[in-house]
């Protein structure tokens, strides 16, 4: 959508990007040839390539903290727009430390990637998996309904529980992890940071209930049946067979 | 105390004693546009004319509109309370009808989430105000949100209004089932406004509590009390109000003999008999 008002754009060469450069080339990502494509091509590339570096934790691939609140952020907004059921996950290692102190940080990170990779497997296109520190992973799962809640946990928890990863030649780790979850609340002018932590005390009970486990948060029973609003207002079948 | 506070000069002060503290009672209502704050602030009228030391506390944090009902558009608001920047006494204002209001102001928005500061600062407002007040009404936001819960939470009595629309009726028995299930509230005060014909209202009580003996008992647990609607007050639909808003006045000192303001004069003398 360019006007005719619209400044020229700057002349891709002699903007001074040999740091972003660097920080590109050692990502791995690839760029089109500058000789070969037009200089706003090739700049959008390069804009376009930050950007994806900048969401993304460097040691699992995933989204990172950053670009999950902004993800989280665009949810509550969808939420509170479209009604729609939304869960939010956070995961946490257990005994994390222990990996780290038996077999060093080496084998620490390969864990971490290897529970990043089979938390991977368990998504939806549409949902965002972040590493939100250290051992700590989250999860937005849009639009799902409240009854599936806990069997979409379940089957995250017991995903990560079956992978063996490989810390060395022979040498295999298996860990487990501990979920909260917490829905969206209806009716509800929330926050990020309320969501959140609502989704964190159901992972500190998870904790404390024994570790690898899910729990999540009783749904409130705000809803009103179609049987009750027939009663309000007398003119439902249900009430004519009363 | 600044020397404007009603609650510094109010006579009946000096021989209150010590112990005494305000009765706190939410205005909540679910669905909004019922009129939840013209109620809050009329009703506010009535105690004080009454002889009653009133304060309403706009506790719609995110969206308060207290300010606009009473015409006052203060430069000092609980906001200014909850950053520090000024001391509460400097908040609390002298509305027209004789009582006291601590405004939200619109600064808030950022608070129509509930933090642990939030929470803290309310009910440290409330404790510290609670012992120079007969009542203290909270007005809360439309919905169910967590920060509407959590003030109905902090008062004494809770009164739900409703309209005899069914979206409001929806509404308000969403609101009542919540209040009984989750916050144990056994006694619920029912306003109904905008009403056709006096005695819609009780028809509309009688309803909202058969739905709650059928569906909301069965969810407490068994050998308590249920939860009780008592209608404590309808409010006929009366062009007065409109003017009054309009015209950003209470309807008490507007219209006083108008039927609304009437009705609202009864609910104050079965709050404050």
């Amino acid at each position: 959508m360019h006007s005719q008002t619209d400044p020229a754009p700057a002349d891709a060469a002699r903007l001074q990007l040999a740091d972003a450069m660097l920080l590109l080339q050692q990502s791995g990502r690839e760029l089109p040839d500058r000789n070969t494509v037009a200089p706003v091509v090739w700049m959008q590339a390069v804009i376009d390539a930050l950007c994806e570096l900048s969401s993304r934790d460097p040691l699992t691939g995933l989204s990172n903290r950053r670009q999950f609140e902004l993800a989280l952020a665009s949810e509550i907004d969808r939420v509170a727009r479209a009604g729609e059921p939304a869960l939010v996950l956070m995961i946490d290692i257990d005994h994390f430390k222990q990996v780290n102190d038996t077999h060093g940080h080496p084998a620490g990170d390969l864990v971490l990637q290897g529970v990043a990779q089979a938390l991977h497997e368990c998504i939806r296109p549409m949902d965002t998996l972040a590493r939100f520190g250290g051992e700590e992973f989250a999860m937005i799962l849009p639009n799902c309904p409240p009854p599936f809640g806990l069997a979409v946990a379940e089957r995250v928890r017991t995903k990560v529980q079956q992978r063996a990863v490989a810390i060395a030649p022979g040498q295999q780790v298996q860990v487990t992890i501990s979920i909260g979850g917490a829905f969206a609340p209806q009716w509800v002018r929330s926050s990020a940071a309320l969501w959140i932590s609502r989704a964190d005390q159901q992972l500190y009970r998870a904790k404390a209930e024994g570790r690898n486990r899910a729990c999540l948060e009783q749904p409130t029973v705000s809803l009103v049946s179609a049987e009750e609003k027939g009663l309000l207002f007398g003119t439902s079948k249900f009430a004519e067979f009363e | 105390m600044s020397s404007s506070d009603p609650a510094a000069t109010s006579p009946m002060l000096a021989g209150a004693p010590a112990a005494r503290r305000a009765r706190i009672m939410a205005l909540t209502s679910g669905k909004g546009g019922v009129g939840k704050t013209i109620l809050s602030a009329n009703l506010a009228a009535a105690l004080a004319k009454r002889g009653q030391r009133v304060l309403v506390l706009d506790a719609d944090l995110g969206l308060a509109n207290l300010d606009v009902v009473l015409n006052l558009y203060p430069k000092v608001t609980l906001h200014d309370v909850f950053t520090g920047k000024v001391e509460l006494e400097a908040a609390i204002l002298p509305a027209p009808g004789g009582f006291s209001v601590l405004l939200a102001g619109s600064g808030l928005v950022e608070y129509s989430r509930l933090t642990p500061e939030v929470r803290e600062q309310l009910q440290q407002i409330i404790d510290t105000l609670a012992p120079r007040f007969d009542h203290i009404l909270l007005d809360t936001g439309a919905g169910i949100s967590d920060v509407v819960l959590y003030a109905v939470s902090l008062a004494d009595d809770v009164l739900v209004l409703a309209t005899p629309e069914p979206t409001s009726m929806t509404d308000a028995y969403a609101t009542i089932k919540l209040l009984a299930t989750q916050q144990q509230r056994r006694a619920i005060r029912l306003v109904v406004n905008q009403v056709g014909r006096i005695g819609e209202g009780r028809v509309i009580r009688n309803q909202l509590q058969l739905v709650v003996d059928k569906f909301v008992v069965p969810m407490l647990p068994a050998g308590g009390a249920p939860p009780l609607l008592e209608l404590i007050g309808e409010v006929p639909l009366d062009p007065s109000v409109r003017e009054a808003v309009q015209k950003r006045q209470l309807l008490l000192e507007l219209l006083p003999g108008c039927a609304a303001a009437q009705a609202i004069e009864a609910i104050a003398a079965k709050i404050a008999p």
